[in-house]
């Protein structure tokens, strides 16, 4: 475990969190509306062409038009969209890229695109369809070099690393272990190292997933995205678990997550886009509004 | 007509069909006697100085831009574009005391974020999401552009030009104030991405075809 984390862990550990209400309270409210905003991002999952949502990976319902989907995002504020490929043949990976170019050209937001690369070539392809991120998951583990070859050939700031770890016991210590293959596979790995692992390989950006929040709607994992934010000087986007506004300013304010990413909430109506940044910004948590 | 240089730098869709959006003709420029017939040039770019650099002398753009800019048409470097236009740059350099040389078409360098305080936690690099510009010059690019607009941002480096009066035409603060855009005679520059930042990064490719 980094030592910068420590802190952070025993604080919250030791229930010594500051009242959330008053996390931004020492910053003079001006500089809130100068500091980069935290960023919404609605993550949708595409199959085949189609936006579907797992809920612990393995129920998919099927939640329309991934174009059509990321218009409406663009037109209710999303700050980014994370598309990810779950695609298990080659044929859905190559409608993807149909999909990837069909979004570049109508929607004029950054968008991220993950799922199912495993070389270098994988990412390029996406790049050049227009995704402006590429965020790579299993083969981080397995090959590491893909990510020292997409941030040597598209740069840092466009290689995103994602980290999907399960809390289990060993030795009698609960540990974060990074899975991968969907949350299949155990890795040995532990986030916080892992982390600043792939950051040293080249990452510019993690999207951290806690296997056990996703699609459970019951919150974030404060504990484990507080560790790793404290131990990286990239940004850190927190997912899984997601299940209304309070939710993502626990994460932005008590897990010093930069971003949050959530995809139920926003799929399916509970919430919008803009409904849950005016909650943000009424608990003084700089967003970025985009209605009047 | 706006040409935008294909330099092996990145995707280009995404400025193009902003551009395209805000209904004014863009193409991709691939060689450098494509500049002579253009009547607006942007310079795009993702990637690593070095590389931009590089790419752009082999593929023989560097001297082709510098006569393109005394012609006194417009130009817009978007990010690495920006970057590209000044002396030096900090990034892919062996040390500190020999940083890569850029175009020169400014005085001043690119530096990189370091240890600056921020906010009620750590700086994080690179600069990543949506950060607000404040001006006051009254800068073509920027009209219609309200104080305070956000815009999208993702950078580990920033250009500090030697002239920041005369340079820089929007700060945004990032633990620093950083030059969020520039305008000189017939240069414009923004570090944020006008192609990625919705309504209010299409007013402002709306405004440079009509520059």
């Amino acid at each position: 475990m980094n030592s910068k984390a420590i802190p952070t862990l025993r604080r919250l550990a030791a229930g010594e969190g500051r009242p959330i209400s008053s996390c931004y309270g020492q910053i003079e409210s001006a500089m809130i509306k100068q500091l980069l905003t935290h960023r919404i991002i609605p993550c949708l999952d595409v199959k085949d062409g189609r936006v579907v949502k797992g809920v612990h990976f393995l129920n998919l319902r099927d939640a329309g038009d991934p174009v059509e989907v990321a218009k409406q995002y663009e037109q209710d504020g999303a700050d980014e969209l994370v598309f990810l490929d779950i695609s298990a043949s080659h044929e859905g990976r190559q409608i993807m890229l149909d999909v990837v170019a069909k979004v570049a050209e109508c929607c004029f937001m950054p968008f991220t695109v993950g799922g199912g690369i495993r070389t270098i070539d994988d990412a390029a392809a996406l790049v050049k369809s227009g995704a402006e991120k590429v965020s790579i998951n299993t083969a981080a583990v397995t090959n590491p070099q893909v990510i020292q070859q997409t941030a040597k050939r598209f740069g840092r700031c466009a290689t995103v690393v994602n980290i999907d770890p399960k809390r289990v016991q060993r030795d009698g210590e609960m540990v974060f272990e990074v899975h991968t293959h969907g949350g299949r596979q155990s890795t040995g790995l532990e986030a916080v190292q892992w982390a600043q692992q792939v950051v040293e390989y080249g990452a510019g950006e993690i999207v951290l997933t806690s296997m056990d929040a996703d699609g459970t709607q019951d919150g974030y994992d404060l504990e484990m995205t507080a560790a790793v934010a404290a131990a990286v000087d990239v940004p850190v986007v927190a997912s899984g678990g997601c299940g209304g506004p309070e939710h993502i300013r626990d994460i932005l304010v008590e897990g010093d997550a930069d971003a949050a990413l959530a995809a139920t909430i926003f799929h399916y109506g509970q919430y919008s886009i803009g409904q849950t940044k005016r909650y943000l910004h009424d608990h003084g948590i700089p967003v970025r509004l985009t209605e009047a | 007509m706006i040409g935008v240089i294909d330099y092996q730098m990145g995707n280009l869709r995404s400025v193009l069909k902003a551009i395209e959006h805000v209904d004014a003709q863009a193409k991709v420029i691939s060689q450098p006697s494509e500049l002579d017939d253009i009547e607006r040039l942007i310079l795009p770019g993702v990637g690593a100085f070095g590389d931009g650099m590089a790419n752009l002398k082999r593929l023989g753009f560097d001297a082709k831009i510098k006569s393109y800019i005394k012609s006194g048409r417009p130009m817009l470097g978007i990010c690495l574009g920006m970057q590209l236009l000044f002396d030096s740059s900090d990034e892919d350099a062996l040390s500190p005391a020999s940083p890569v040389t850029g175009l020169s078409l400014l005085s001043g360098k690119v530096v990189r974020f370091e240890g600056h305080a921020y906010g009620r936690g750590k700086l994080k690099v690179p600069h990543m999401g949506w950060n607000t510009i404040q001006w006051d010059r009254d800068d073509p690019l920027l009209r219609g552009v309200p104080q305070q607009a956000a815009v999208y941002f993702v950078h580990c480096y920033y250009c500090v030009p030697d002239q920041p009066q005369a340079t820089a035409s929007a700060m945004t603060d990032y633990g620093t104030s950083i030059c969020a855009s520039l305008w000189r005679d017939n240069l414009w520059g923004t570090q944020f991405h006008p192609e990625k930042s919705q309504h209010i990064g299409l007013q402002m490719l709306a405004n440079f075809a009509g520059i």
